[in-house]
């Protein structure tokens, strides 16, 4: 649809030069002075594309601008071209050229109109303020037979929205007054059309009651859930006024002007035998508290219409709306008061228990949930059932629900303050649950579940947690498969149905791999970790399919954010470090092999390993037998050799007696044997042996750190010296020059004899190589007296000076 | 209540055109108050960034729409027009909903819910706390209205030139950004009444 004739005309009017645009103006001018008919009509539409279509201001002729002011202000022009002309004025906005002014506007429509050019304006001049008279003004002095309020009210709204401290105390009552009107007391007539001819008599058309949304007689007043033919101005207020009706609660509060705090109330009422009403005490309500009372009783009256069986589809989706908005409502309205609150409660649990089973009407939950963790406490009420129903049933049930996978998950974070440790306990159990959201919902959910991971960390779980979002897009697979195994043939498939996977589905069905794939869709944390192997293979099929590769791309980024948060737990749980060091370790090659998952995943894995073992020094010492047989094996190189290099960065830094005083030489000298070993497997030639691929930076973080190895354990100085002048060898046999390019075996080459010249001096080598704490302070870099760079330099100009006398 | 309403082009994804997810119309309801910018042009500037807020949006629910596509597996011709004269059942149509931090694009934290419908996407920008079952609905409300009035399942129209026609509706259905509890009676009253006052 966006063909190329729009793209062209887009492109012309982003191109139009100033001259054109000018004379193109003086045009507008002429036709709004002489004629506002079609040929106005298509002339602003093409000023309204013009000055729309950049971003960048386009200055318009003055006389132009002036009469698309005045034009606005025309009462005789159709409705088209005064929209026009707010709309190009507004596009323009903000711009200090404005004249135009509320001041004195009687008519609610063309106020609308005009305010939404000035609302545009940022309220450089207190346009908000004026605004806000004039809509006062208009109230006050309304005329019972005068032009229709219904514009009205949604500029109230915006302006209340936009500044909240503008409403005088009097105002405010007013509108609170207004609104107690128009919410309770709207006729339950119908109105009349007003479509009848000249000759048709009004008493012909004879109008019936309001009906309710199942057609029966309206049982009470006239709410948004009522029907009829025609709607009389009153009922049109009604709409409005519900529709603003949360904004001007929540606006309006105690902190807000004209309204009594509601503890001095509570007081009041407790002074005066609470049990009786207010009004009965003999106290006439303010206009705040009326509309309150008037609140709880729309809302009451709203959930007893969402009960009925609606006629149509679209009624019934507001059903589900109105019932949402009810429940908040009463949220804040027991906030304000706290008397309204037993018979909320009430009502409230009626209605939970009361919740159908079709789509839709599961969002009712989340206000249900907040309403009750707002007041639960006050009242006493054991609100277990309906959390258990948002953290462990819904997740499950409804994780392909985008909006309600964000609404759960903002619900989570935004009320993490007011959970209690009970609830924050389920919470992190319901880890697994959660992470279904996310596993089926990805790029939506990502920047959520990133914000509310670190509430979920926990020191009991992190272990299992982790586990879990390495593997994710196995989950994703599997969900899937539950969905093609349990939805109903009728309805519209969720899943993907270009994809056709009958082996992945027979597994998924199979008895043999029901407790793997139990374990994967869990819905609380268990405790345990079951090693998911097997499903990796059965659902490679599944591997590339679109919805697994855009949640294994949001995994880095979940893991980031779970060792940022893990990392404080450690503090006070040293165990936690070796079990989360451990795991890396493991699972670092035991990935569900989507494409280029494994070196993302890896990438983030090796540089927290290094920030583990950072944190906790004497890590390497503790996990001595496990890293040992790492770096004994050569495929490990092979298969994931960037977390191969950072533990052996990590063994040369971590290993020595200034981090860990348990560190024996005979320990060192066991992992020198092993590295040694495997660094003459991936540089020495041997005519029948084919050489390993292996990245250059693999040997030189080999070399360096069996270097730093010698420079603690003497004795194995000479070893290492001979290896690396061996070195200077490399890249002359076919064998290794043709896996190792030629800058490669340069930089290896360079780095072998630096770390033999170092070699020569064992005390600095030791210095340079093991530097003690003090050392890595930058205050001893920066005296010049005890320098690292002078020292080094001193060696350099000795080795130097020496070099012609060594041999070799 | 809703900070902006645009509509946007959506291009399939994998597409091989390498053109600009251009923003066909958008309206901002009534601006937060500016910050003290005594520089000159801080008006122009403050539009500019008004309109590359705008932008921001477009483009992520442009990629949102997108990844939902090839997630769900919905063919592209999903997206291209039709040629026949049913309404389309907007109840299908790709949607969702994310979210904004604050300070990116807008000073606020906000929640985008998004609509894509042939190759438009519709979005609403909403505050943080928001009715987001009645928004859904409201959008797809204003998409069907605006389909159905500006006739964009015919093929060569276009609502570049009709923005009058989308201002009509949006001063009816979401006045000033006023979402409304509007049942069906309420809806084609409404109609009637905008049908009446605008021609075609």
């Amino acid at each position: 649809m966006f063909s190329a004739g729009a793209e062209s005309l887009l492109h012309q009017a982003r191109e139009i030069q100033d001259e054109e645009l000018q004379r193109f103006c003086s045009r507008v001018s002429k036709l709004l002075q002489e004629d506002l008919g079609p040929a106005t009509v298509d002339a602003l539409q093409r000023l309204f594309l013009i000055v729309s279509a950049t971003k960048y201001a386009r200055r318009l002729e003055k006389t132009c601008v002036d009469l698309l002011q005045a034009t606005l202000s025309l009462s005789t022009c159709s409705e088209q071209v005064q929209v026009l002309c707010a709309a190009i004025l507004r596009e323009m906005s903000p711009f200090s050229a404005l004249t135009l002014s509320c001041d004195h506007m009687q008519n609610p429509h063309q106020l609308s109109l005009v305010a939404s050019v000035l609302l545009a304006q940022g309220d450089r001049r207190e346009e908000v303020r004026s605004v806000n008279q004039r809509i006062f003004a208009i109230l006050e002095s309304r005329q019972p037979e005068g032009p229709s309020l219904r514009p009205l009210l949604p500029v109230l709204s915006r302006v209340v929205g936009l500044a909240p401290g503008t409403l005088q105390e009097d105002q405010a009552s007013l509108l609170s007054k207004r609104l107690v009107d128009w919410l309770r007391y709207a006729r339950v007539q119908q109105g009349t059309s007003h479509s009848g001819g000249f000759f048709s008599t009004p008493r012909a058309r004879q109008s019936g009651p309001i009906t309710e949304l199942d057609g029966a007689v309206a049982s009470d007043f006239f709410t948004v859930l009522s029907m009829g033919q025609h709607f009389t101005e009153d009922q049109w207020l009604n709409v409005q006024a519900f529709s603003m009706l949360q904004t001007w609660l929540l606006l309006s509060s105690p902190e807000g002007p004209g309204t009594a705090d509601a503890e001095d109330r509570s007081e009041l009422e407790g002074s005066t035998l609470s049990v009786l009403s207010a009004a009965s005490a003999g106290r006439q309500l303010l206009p705040q508290e009326r509309l309150r009372k008037v609140a709880f009783e729309y809302c009451q009256r709203l959930i007893e219409q969402s009960n009925r069986r609606a006629l149509r589809k679209g009624d019934s989706d507001l059903q589900k709306a109105c019932l949402v908005e009810a429940v908040r409502v009463l949220d804040t309205v027991c906030r304000q008061d706290p008397s309204f609150l037993y018979r909320s409660l009430s009502c409230l649990k009626a209605l939970y228990g009361q919740l159908g089973t079709d789509a839709g009407s599961e969002r009712a939950l989340l206000p249900l949930a907040q309403f009750f963790l707002n007041h639960g406490a006050a009242a006493a009420v054991d609100s277990d059932a309906i959390y258990q129903h948002l953290f462990t049933r819904l997740p499950s049930e409804r994780f392909y629900s985008t909006t309600l996978a964000f609404e759960v998950t903002r619900f989570c974070r935004d009320n993490l303050p007011l959970f209690d440790p009970h609830l924050l306990g389920l919470l992190k159990l319901s880890f697994p649950n959660l992470f279904k959201f996310l596993a089926w919902n990805s790029p939506p959910l990502t920047a959520e579940l990133v914000a509310l991971l670190p509430a979920l960390v926990d020191a009991g779980t992190a272990v299992e947690m982790l586990h879990s979002l390495l593997d994710l897009p196995c989950l994703t697979a599997a969900l899937d498969l539950q969905l093609r195994s349990s939805q109903m043939p009728s309805e519209r498939p969720l899943w993907d149905t270009s994809l056709k996977i009958p082996g992945c589905l027979e597994a998924f069905r199979d008895l043999q791999f029901q407790p793997l794939f139990q374990h994967l869709l869990r819905t609380k944390a268990s405790g345990s970790t079951e090693r998911l192997v097997p499903l990796y293979q059965l659902l490679q099929p599944m591997a590339s399919c679109a919805r697994v590769v855009q949640c294994a791309q949001a995994v880095p980024t979940l893991l980031e954010a779970f060792f940022s948060a893990a990392t404080q737990h450690q503090v006070a749980d040293k165990a936690l470090t070796n079990q989360l060091a451990l795991l890396v370790l493991e699972r670092s090659d035991v990935l569900y092999q989507v494409p280029q998952y494994k070196a993302r995943v890896l990438r983030v894995l090796s540089s927290w390993f290094l920030a583990l073992c950072k944190q906790k020094p004497s890590l390497v010492l503790e996990l001595a037998r496990e890293l040992l047989e790492l770096v004994g094996s050569m495929s490990n190189i092979q298969s994931r050799a960037e977390m191969f290099t950072c533990v052996v960065w990590a063994i040369g830094e971590y290993l020595s007696v200034t981090c860990d005083r348990r560190c024996t030489v005979e320990l060192i000298n066991n992992f020198f044997e092993a590295l040694e070993a495997l660094l003459f497997e991936v540089t020495q030639s041997r005519p029948s042996a084919n050489l390993p691929r292996c990245p250059p930076q693999v040997v030189t973080v080999l070399m360096t750190t069996l270097t730093k190895l010698a420079s603690r354990s003497q004795d194995l100085i000479p070893r290492v010296s001979l290896f690396l002048s061996k070195m200077r060898t490399l890249g002359q046999s076919p064998a290794t020059s043709s896996v190792y390019s030629e800058e490669d075996v340069e930089a290896i080459r360079t780095r072998a004899t630096e770390l033999r010249n170092l070699l020569r001096m064992p005390s600095v080598a030791q210095f340079v190589l093991s530097p003690s704490a003090e050392v890595c302070q930058p205050r001893y870099h920066r005296d010049t007296n005890t320098a690292l760079p002078l020292a080094l330099r001193t060696v350099t100009r000795l080795v130097e000076r020496e070099a012609g006398l060594l041999p070799g | 209540m809703v900070h902006a309403f645009l509509i946007h082009t959506l291009r399939a994804p994998n597409a091989e055109d390498t053109g600009f997810c251009r923003v066909l119309y958008s309206c901002i309801f009534g601006a937060e108050k500016s910050a003290e910018d005594v520089r000159p042009h801080g008006a122009e500037r403050d539009r500019l960034l008004r309109k590359e807020q705008i932008l921001a949006v477009a483009r992520q629910v442009e990629s949102m729409c997108q990844l939902q596509q090839l997630a769900s597996g919905r063919p592209p011709s999903d997206l291209q027009a039709q040629t026949s004269d049913e309404p389309v059942s907007l109840h299908e149509a790709p949607r969702g909903v994310f979210g904004l931090a604050a300070g990116d694009p807008f000073q606020e934290p906000r929640t985008v819910v998004w609509l894509g419908v042939l190759s438009l996407g519709f979005a609403l920008v909403l505050d943080a706390h928001d009715n987001l079952l009645l928004a859904e609905s409201t959008l797809r409300l204003l998409a069907r209205l605006i389909l159905d009035h500006l006739r964009l399942l015919a093929p060569g129209s276009s609502l570049l030139l009709r923005a009058d026609h989308v201002e009509g509706i949006l001063s009816r259905f979401l006045p000033h950004g006023q979402l409304l509890f509007l049942n069906d009676q309420f809806i084609q009253a409404l109609e009637k009444e905008f049908s009446a006052s605008w021609p075609r």
